[in-house]
C-alpha cells in the first residue's frame, strides 16, 4: 500500500508540480525564440528574473485573484462542474503509464507503474473518450451561442479523431501482441537486425557477419513509422490545441467553449490543456519511443555492469534511476516536439480538420492494419 | 472493498437513471445523467471481472454514443410542445408496458434461488478470451453484425448526400 502511494505521488508530483508550470513557461519562451522575440521576462522577485521563470507564479496569482463570474441564464451547477470534468481524464490516464521497468531488491519487487492492468491501453482510450464532456458541458452551460458552437465543434472533432486514434495503434498492438503498457515497454528494450529480412527472403545463402551488427532498438517508431505519425496527429487533435483548435477558434467563435469562464475556472481549462501535453508525451513514449528503455543497453546489461561496481542492490537502483531518467527525457522531447508543431503550423479550417480525419487518416490507418497483419502472419509463418 | 465500490457505482447508476427519467424540463441535463449511469455501469462490469466489456461500456456508450446524443439534443433544442398530445400519450403507454414487462422479468429472476456462482476461469473477461470466443464460436453472429453496421453506414452516407444535392 505504501509503495503504491509513493509511486502515485511520484508520477503526479513530477507531472503536476514540476512539468506543468515549466510547460507554460516553455510555451512562451519557445514561441518567442521561434518568432524572434524576447518572450516573457518581466515578472521579477527583488529584481531577479531568471529567464522569466517567475511568470507561472504570476499567472497563478492573477487567476486566483480574478473575479469568478457566472453569466446570467447559465446552468450554474454544470457551469461550475465543467472545468473539473475537463481536468479528470488527463490525471486518470497517468495511472497506467509505466515510468520504469520491474526491479528486484531482495524480496521486494518494484514495478514502476501505479496500476499494472492487462487492458491498460483500453483503459486509456476509455478515460480519454470522457475528455469530450468537459468542453461540451462548458459550452452548453454557458448560455452563449459562441460557446455552444465551440461545444458542437469539440464534440464532433473529438469523436472523429477517437475513431482514427484507435485504428492507428491497432498495428502496434499486433506487433507487441499485448495491450498491457509495461509489457509493451519491456518489449522495446530489445534490438533487431535492420537487414534481418534478407534472411527471410532467402536471397543469399551465407549471410555476412556484419549484418548482425547493424541493429536498431525495437521501438514502435521503427516497427510502425506510419502508425506513429497517424497516432501523434490524432492525439494532438484530441488535445484541441493549434493547429486543431477549431473548438476555440479565436478568430471566428471568439474563444469557443471556455468563452464565459474567468478566474481560476478558466485556469482549470488552461491547466487541463497543458496537462494533456505531458500525458500525450507519456503515452506516445510508451507506445512508440521505447518507454523507459535505453537504446542498445538492455536492463540485464546495465545491472550486469553496475552490480560488480556498486554492489547488489545499488546496481539495480542505478538502473532504476537511469530508466526513469530516460523515460522523462523522452517525455520532455515529446513536449518540445508538440510545442514546436503548435508554433509552426497555421491552424486548419474546421472542414479541413474533418477531411484530414475521415479522408486521409482513416484509410491510411486501415491500410496500415492490413499490411501489418499480413507481415505479422508472414514472418510468424516463416519462423 | 469491492463490495463498497459496487454499492457506490450502483447508487450512482440508479441516481443517474432516475435523474434522466425525472428531468423532463431539461433534455441536455437528462442526457448527462445517462452518461453518469453508463460510466458507473462500466465500473460495475470491471468489478465483475469483465474488463473488456467494462472498458467498451465507457468507450462506446459514455464516450461516443452519448456524445452524439448530446450533439443532437443541443442541435435541435427540443421542447415538450413540439410533440402532439396524441403522440406523447402513445409513447407514454408503450414505455409503461415495456417498463412493466422488464420489471416482471427482473422480479422473477431475483425471486428464484441464485445458487453458488461458478468458479471464474483463468483470464476470464480479458480481451484475449473474448476475442477468441468471438472469432471461433460466434463468428457468424459477429459477421452478421458487421454486415448490419455496414448497411447502416451506407444508408447514413446516402441520406447525408441527398440533403446536400
Amino acid at each position: 500500500m505504501l509503495v503504491v502511494i509513493i509511486k502515485l505521488l511520484f508520477i503526479v508530483l513530477v507531472i503536476m508540480a514540476a512539468f506543468l508550470p515549466i510547460i507554460t513557461w516553455a510555451e512562451r519562451k519557445q514561441s518567442a525564440v521561434m518568432q524572434d522575440r524576447v518572450g516573457a521576462n518581466r515578472a521579477d522577485i527583488l529584481g531577479l528574473r531568471i529567464l522569466g521563470l517567475f511568470h507561472p507564479i504570476a499567472d497563478v496569482l492573477k487567476l486566483f485573484t480574478k473575479e469568478d463570474f457566472v453569466p446570467r441564464g447559465a446552468n450554474t451547477v454544470l457551469h461550475l462542474l465543467a472545468p473539473v470534468i475537463a481536468m479528470v481524464p488527463a490525471v486518470m490516464a497517468m495511472a497506467v503509464i509505466p515510468y520504469g521497468g520491474v526491479y528486484r531488491f531482495g524480496d521486494l519487487e518494484l514495478n514502476l507503474v501505479v496500476a499494472d492492468i492487462d487492458w491498460g491501453m483500453l483503459y486509456i482510450f476509455a478515460v480519454g473518450s470522457l475528455a469530450t464532456y468537459g468542453a461540451v458541458i462548458a459550452g452548453w452551460a454557458s448560455n452563449n451561442n459562441w460557446s455552444l458552437l465551440g461545444a458542437m465543434r469539440a464534440s464532433s472533432q473529438m469523436i472523429s479523431y477517437e475513431v482514427t486514434m484507435g485504428l492507428a495503434v491497432v498495428g502496434i498492438f499486433m506487433v507487441y501482441g499485448t495491450l498491457r503498457l509495461p509489457e509493451m515497454a519491456a518489449f522495446q528494450d530489445q534490438t533487431f537486425r535492420l537487414l534481418g529480412f534478407v534472411e527471410l527472403l532467402g536471397m543469399i545463402d551465407t549471410l555476412p557477419v556484419w549484418l548482425d551488427w547493424i541493429r536498431l532498438p525495437m521501438w514502435g517508431i521503427f516497427l510502425q513509422p506510419l502508425g506513429f505519425i497517424l497516432f501523434l496527429t490524432c492525439i494532438m487533435a484530441e488535445n484541441k490545441r493549434p493547429p486543431f483548435d477549431a473548438p476555440e477558434g479565436e478568430s471566428e467563435i471568439v474563444s469557443g467553449y471556455h468563452l464565459e469562464y474567468s478566474g481560476f475556472r478558466f485556469g482549470l481549462f488552461y491547466m487541463s490543456e497543458f496537462l494533456e501535453i505531458p500525458v500525450i508525451g507519456m503515452i506516445v513514449t510508451t507506445l512508440f519511443l521505447g518507454g523507459w528503455s535505453i537504446p542498445f543497453l538492455s536492463q540485464e546489461t546495465i545491472v550486469g555492469v553496475a552490480t560488480p561496481l556498486f554492489g547488489e542492490g545499488f546496481g539495480t537502483a542505478i538502473c532504476l534511476a537511469l530508466h526513469v531518467g530516460s523515460f522523462l527525457a523522452k517525455v520532455i522531447f515529446m513536449i518540445w516536439l508538440q510545442l514546436a508543431i503548435r508554433w509552426t503550423l497555421p491552424r486548419f479550417r474546421y472542414d479541413q480538420i474533418m477531411d484530414l480525419c475521415w479522408k486521409m487518416i482513416l484509410p491510411l490507418s486501415i491500410a496500415n492494419i492490413l499490411v501489418t497483419g499480413a507481415l505479422v502472419l508472414w514472418i510468424g509463418g516463416l519462423q | 472493498m469491492s463490495l463498497l465500490f459496487f454499492y457506490l457505482f450502483a447508487a450512482i447508476a440508479i441516481a443517474g437513471a432516475l435523474g434522466m427519467v425525472m428531468n423532463t424540463r431539461n433534455t441536455v441535463a437528462a442526457a448527462l445523467s445517462l452518461v453518469l449511469t453508463m460510466v458507473s455501469l462500466g465500473g460495475v462490469y470491471v468489478l465483475l471481472e469483465a474488463y473488456l466489456i467494462g472498458a467498451l461500456q465507457i468507450l462506446v456508450y459514455a464516450g461516443a454514443i452519448l456524445v452524439l446524443f448530446l450533439f443532437v439534443v443541443m442541435l435541435l433544442n427540443l421542447r415538450r410542445e413540439e410533440f402532439s398530445p396524441q403522440r406523447q400519450r402513445a409513447t407514454k403507454i408503450v414505455g409503461a408496458v415495456i417498463g412493466i414487462l422488464v420489471l416482471v422479468q427482473f422480479l422473477q429472476l431475483v425471486h428464484g434461488a441464485f445458487g453458488t456462482p461458478a468458479a471464474i476461469p483463468e483470464g476470464f473477461g480479458g480481451y484475449r478470451q473474448v476475442g477468441t470466443v468471438l472469432f471461433t464460436d460466434y463468428v457468424l453472429a459477429f459477421e452478421a453484425t458487421s454486415l448490419l453496421l455496414l448497411a447502416a453506414m451506407v444508408g447514413a452516407v446516402i441520406l447525408a448526400k441527398r440533403k446536400i444535392d
